[in-house]
């Protein structure tokens, strides 16, 4: 047995930094894309005519069904027979977002639903339009019941981030197992990337519960 | 362009496949239930040491990525000198792994049963342990049934990254069909489309659970 030598960790350190980086950044921008594209969709599934909030349906549902790898598979492997042809980078930041999507437009859907029916009668009756009625009454509302849901998701994006490791996108997983198969260190590189993850998802969690506690301060 | 032929003649061995994703999940859920039980258990005693033990257990296994667990098992256990084959250690890893989420699952469970029940099945002679075996965990199971089915659908999905320890499960097979015809886009949405249909069916049977349950 190999004596345990965290100097594999130390020399490291440039390589490993920037793995952490490109993790936050992939997490950050699937959280982004994905946010943003699941409220798109949830607002047309409010207004939008049957037929396109069908398909947005089975988009859904496609990709809640399936594996986040074989969706990460598809776009980067099976993308360019469709002429798409992605670095991966470019394929793992967009298929988490696209994965986070699906789930992102379910909370939305689900906050929408939990709204009293009364006050979206109210508004009309109050003389607001549709649109008025969505950005002022729903939106706001919608967005302070779906606190809790919206930071789990968040946290839980953070661990899937680790998946983009297997095609091939430098982030903090790639870094450390490559590290570890080209020094033998499995013990150091992988204590410490469970570190690293226990720190990112602590520092989340704690963010997303000051989070939510602000929002409460609306519920009452 | 789409070719059909290979999209269609993956599915067999697709199919044989995934039998290989359903047992190691089941399996996995399985053993599964039985760490969380234990595990719940810590969090709920009154000892110190055994809340902060399941404390930490559901730490560490919620706050690491599975992927990560999964390197930890199959790489460091052979450095204790254990060696494990790839299907045990995927099997492990998904006990291990969906362990820390049914405890939580199991913990929203034991907390609801009526504290008389728990009493009633003391006056009545049963040791502590008899009336977790025989009153808390079939209560509590049958409380949390719908929640344990959305758990096997998460552990189904999540097992497709078992193949990159290398078993022959429904990912790595997609994955050697895409290497040996070079369709890989046939290939994965091949086995994309069985994933949704277990995941689907999975669906509708903790839909009926839950029905079946608010009918009392």
């Amino acid at each position: 047995m190999q004596q345990f030598d965290p100097t594999v960790i130390t020399h490291n350190l440039p390589q490993i930094a920037s793995g952490f980086g490109i993790t936050l950044g992939t997490w950050v921008a699937g959280v982004a894309i994905g946010v943003a594209v699941g409220f798109l969709i949830s607002i047309v599934q409010l207004v939008g005519p049957r037929w396109l909030r069908a398909i947005l349906r089975a988009y859904i549902e496609l990709l809640r069904g399936t594996p986040f790898l074989l969706q990460l598979f598809l776009l980067y492997y099976g993308g360019p027979s469709l002429g798409i042809t992605l670095g991966p980078l470019t394929a793992g930041t967009l298929g988490l977002g696209i994965y986070a999507s699906a789930y992102f437009a379910e909370i939305f859907r689900t906050g929408f639903r939990s709204i009293p029916p009364g006050h979206v009668e109210a508004a009309a009756c109050l003389g607001l339009t549709r649109w008025q009625t969505i950005v002022r009454i729903q939106v706001p509302q919608m967005l302070v019941l779906i606190a809790p849901a919206l930071t789990n998701m968040v946290i839980v994006l953070s661990k899937e981030t680790a998946v983009l490791s297997i095609v091939t996108v430098p982030e903090l997983t790639f870094v450390l197992t490559a590290i570890g198969s080209a020094t033998f260190a499995f013990v150091e590189t992988l204590l410490a990337l469970s570190v690293c993850y226990l720190v990112l998802v602590e520092l989340a969690s704690r963010a997303g519960m000051w989070a939510e506690s602000r929002v409460a301060r609306f519920l009452a | 362009m789409f070719d059909t032929d290979t999209f269609l003649q993956g599915f067999p061995l697709l199919l044989h496949s995934a039998t290989a994703t359903i047992g190691v999940s089941l399996a996995g859920l399985f053993i599964g239930f039985f760490i969380a039980v234990a595990v719940c258990c810590a969090r709920l005693s009154g000892r110190r040491w055994a809340r902060m033990l399941g404390g930490a257990y559901v730490f560490f296994f919620r706050g690491v990525p599975m992927l990560v667990q999964l390197l930890l098992v199959y790489y460091l256990l052979p450095f204790i000198d254990i060696n494990v084959p790839p299907i045990v250690a995927a099997i492990s890893t998904a006990a291990l792994c969906t362990a820390s989420y049914i405890a939580e699952i199991l913990r929203g469970g034991f907390l609801s049963i009526p504290p008389g029940q728990i009493e009633a099945a003391r006056m009545l002679g049963l040791s502590s342990f008899d009336t977790l075996r025989r009153i808390q965990v079939p209560m509590a199971f049958r409380m949390t049934l719908p929640s344990l089915v959305n758990e096997m659908v998460l552990l189904t999905k999540a097992s497709s990254l078992i193949s990159v320890v290398g078993v022959a499960e429904l990912t790595r097979t997609a994955q050697n069909i895409a290497a040996s015809t070079y369709r890989p886009l046939e290939a994965y949405l091949a086995a994309a489309l069985i994933y949704f249909v277990i995941c689907g069916l999975l669906a509708l049977f903790a839909h009926r659970v839950e029905h079946r349950m608010q009918r009392g």
